[in-house]
């Protein structure tokens, strides 16, 4: 009897898993193109170097695991932010709770449309970044998202928006299997603000694929919480032209299973990108796993990656980042910082940084530290009456701010920054 | 007001005892100084009585108006009136100068029962506090303590002091590493609060903060235990002659 991979069956089995959408030709094929290189690289496995320290079994298992309903009272994030708001519960757009998809400087339609119109400038991009980022680390749950995501916003920023767009993902059902694409184009000196917010469904897979133009500006900031058995994995892959700025925050608290992955390549000259993240994590099944990958491949380019993680009662962070700065990426700039601040022993924080550096004229730096809470600041605080917990939330937050300080939008650091701190009274 | 009594305290970490019984009995309204040797165990009893993790209290009581100081967490204290100025004020990145001082005074109102301080209101008292000890609005905005000189952080205790409106302050060497200007300051913000009821407790080794404090009573410590008290003339004696004359009597 012939012995199958696991691999190989974990693939065929989620894509079994999943309808397969027909549209017009061209998506037809970048699907199929897809979907082939999905099969061919297997669904990803816990001994896969890219997942050593992240179990992937609960994004390959199939059927998903239920996750129960999470309710809270709290107000809709970004609640306060002039902004479009689009609703996808469990994947699907709720038009009634959504507005018109009219926003000033970009239009914004279904992919679902999209892909069933013959002739669309989506064809050059959809799969094209997540295909580009499939070398040299396999990402097959990108892949696989690519082949079967049905629905997703495709957005084309054609000046400077005068509006964030905010995107809330609902997760109403407690078996939902979601696959999200969202392409998003953005011409030659536009800017647009992405907010993202909600876990999404019980199992939720998101990819965006951001293409900057040069002298353009892509904003990201995105918050995923308060949903203690959801599963989630996002792939965010960005191309960014000369000049131009690209720069993504989350926030995650709960969640049973979180990887995010960032994946970014510069081409264009004198460009900056920024990614970083905030985590606080409670129990032993809370895993969140940053991922990230900066190529530089241009000169005189920026990156950014910070990331901060406090984990606690058994909680584990992982960070894997790396800087790859070709050859004649000369003058490349290259930033990474990720640190743990465990809360008790049972906690883990995990971290594999890496640089590889071609040119010889570059500024790269990367750091790592784990440590726990600096008792004598506790103590200082609690000799002025202020209470234990109370003081540690004071101290958690101050070590979660630098991150947070990555977001350049002072009204929308605020509100990540009160989110936290009811989140962390709530948790 | 503050009793302390036969306190003796040994390390948590290892058998060694460092306090080997001090008894202080500080009256309504009085300024007592403690001077001794360095190692003598001075801070230690600053931080006994405050609360730090890491000492083991093995005999004796410390009470504050009857209360049973040693029963408390450190945030009770601080509630119950106690207020210790940190020889060495630790940094905080990441936490406002102004927001760590609203959230402990409101945090001290809420657990005395007392409503908390609008933030106009705390806003127009710090401010108040601050310039009459030369505390600038860039260092309230900073971090706590983070970059501040010795004798910046040694203000930066006394305007919390002057902000908690404590009952029994503690001053850990407070002067040390002032300069004689600041030292002024220093001795005006706790003369400002001197107000007949609140008690002070200043541990120093120069008689001149008591030049400016007049202290009621002094004490020697040495090796973990009171050696002498005594008047304002105490201090003198030991800035004229060390400890030696003092060590040798007691011997
Ligand atoms: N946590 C600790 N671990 C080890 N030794 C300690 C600890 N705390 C205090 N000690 C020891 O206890 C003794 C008293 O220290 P303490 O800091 O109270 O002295 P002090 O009188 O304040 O001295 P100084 O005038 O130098 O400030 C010293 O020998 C010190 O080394
Ligand atoms: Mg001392």
């Amino acid at each position: 009897m012939a012995i199958i991979h696991p691999k190989l069956s974990g693939a065929a089995n989620l894509v079994a898993n999943y309808p397969m959408p027909y549209g017009a030709k061209w998506a037809n094929d970048i699907r199929t193109n897809a979907i082939t290189a999905f099969n061919a690289q297997g669904a990803p496995h816990k001994r896969d170097e890219y997942w050593r320290y992240t179990d992937p079994s609960e994004l390959t298992v199939v059927p998903t695991k239920p996750a129960a309903l999470f309710s809270n009272d709290e107000s809709p994030m970004f609640d306060l932010v002039d902004c479009i708001r689009i609703v996808f519960v469990d994947g699907i757009i709720d038009t009634d709770r959504s507005d018109d998809l009219s926003l000033i400087g970009a239009s914004i339609e279904m992919l679902s449309d999209v892909t069933s119109t013959d002739i669309h400038w989506a064809k050059d991009l959809y799969g094209k970044l997540e295909s580009n980022g499939q070398n040299p680390v396999h990402r097959p749950l990108a892949a696989l998202n690519t082949a079967v995501a049905g629905h997703g916003l495709v957005i084309h920023v054609t000046s400077k928006c005068d509006k964030p767009l905010a995107i809330n993902y609902v997760h109403n059902s407690e078996t939902s299997d979601v696959m999200l694409h969202h392409i998003i184009k953005i011409d030659e000196g536009a800017e647009f603000t992405l907010l993202e917010s909600g876990a999404g469904a019980a199992r939720f897979n998101s990819v965006i694929e951001v293409d900057v133009s040069d002298d353009a500006e892509f904003h990201h900031v995105r918050t995923q919480g308060r949903d203690h058995e959801r599963k989630t994995v996002t792939h965010l892959f960005g191309r960014l032209g000369h000049r131009s700025i690209f720069r993504s925050f989350t926030m995650t608290m709960n969640g049973i299973l979180t990887r995010n992955d960032a994946v970014l390549e510069f081409t264009g000259d004198d460009a900056k990108a920024t990614v970083a993240g905030a985590c606080a994590g409670d129990g032993n099944n809370f895993h969140h796993d940053d991922t990230v990958f900066v190529t530089h491949d241009s000169i005189n380019c920026e990156s950014r990656q910070v990331f901060k993680k406090v984990l606690r009662n058994g909680a584990t962070g992982v960070f894997q980042g790396k800087i790859l700065v070709k050859a004649d990426a000369q003058k490349t700039d290259g930033y990474q910082i990720s640190q743990g601040l465990l809360l008790d022993e049972n906690s883990n924080f995990l971290a594999k940084p890496e640089l590889e550096i071609y040119a010889d004229d570059v500024a790269c730096s990367h750091g790592s530290t784990v440590g726990a809470i600096d008792e004598d600041a506790l103590f200082y605080l609690a000799s002025r009456g202020v209470p234990r917990k109370q003081a540690q939330d004071m101290l958690v937050l101050a070590f979660l701010a630098e991150a947070i300080e990555e977001i350049d939008n002072n009204d929308l650091a605020n509100d990540i920054r009160d989110r936290l701190t009811a989140w962390m009274e709530h948790g | 007001m503050l009793s302390i009594k036969n306190l003796q305290v040994e390390l948590e970490e290892e058998d060694k005892q460092i306090l080997k019984g001090i008894d202080l009995e500080i009256g309504e309204g009085e300024v007592h100084a403690i001077m001794g040797p360095n190692g003598s165990g001075k801070s230690t009893t600053s931080y006994v009585l405050a609360g730090k993790a890491g000492y083991k209290v093995t005999a004796g009581s410390a009470e504050l108006y009857g209360n049973d100081l040693l029963d408390m967490n450190p945030e009770e204290r601080a509630a119950a009136g106690l207020f210790l100025a940190f020889q060495y004020p630790v940094e905080i990145p990441g936490v406002g100068n102004m927001t760590f001082l609203r959230t402990a005074v409101n945090a001290q109102r809420k657990a005395r029962g007392e409503d908390e301080l609008s933030a106009g209101q705390f806003l127009k008292i710090v401010r108040e506090k601050a310039k009459s000890l030369k505390i600038d609005a860039d260092m309230l905005k900073r971090p706590v303590n983070v970059g501040f000189s010795g004798g910046e952080k040694k203000r930066n205790e006394i305007l919390q002091m002057a902000m908690l409106e404590p009952k029994m302050c503690v001053l850990d060497e407070t002067d040390s590493g002032l300069d004689v200007d600041a030292m002024k300051l220093v001795a005006e913000g706790v003369n400002a609060l001197r107000d007949g009821k609140r008690s002070f407790l200043v541990i120093t080794h120069y008689q001149r903060l008591l030049d400016h404090i007049k202290p009621d009573v002094v004490h020697i410590m040495a090796n973990g235990r009171i050696i002498k008290s005594g008047g304002p003339e105490l201090a003198l004696e030991v800035e004229e002659n060390g400890y030696a004359d003092i060590l040798a009597e007691v011997a």
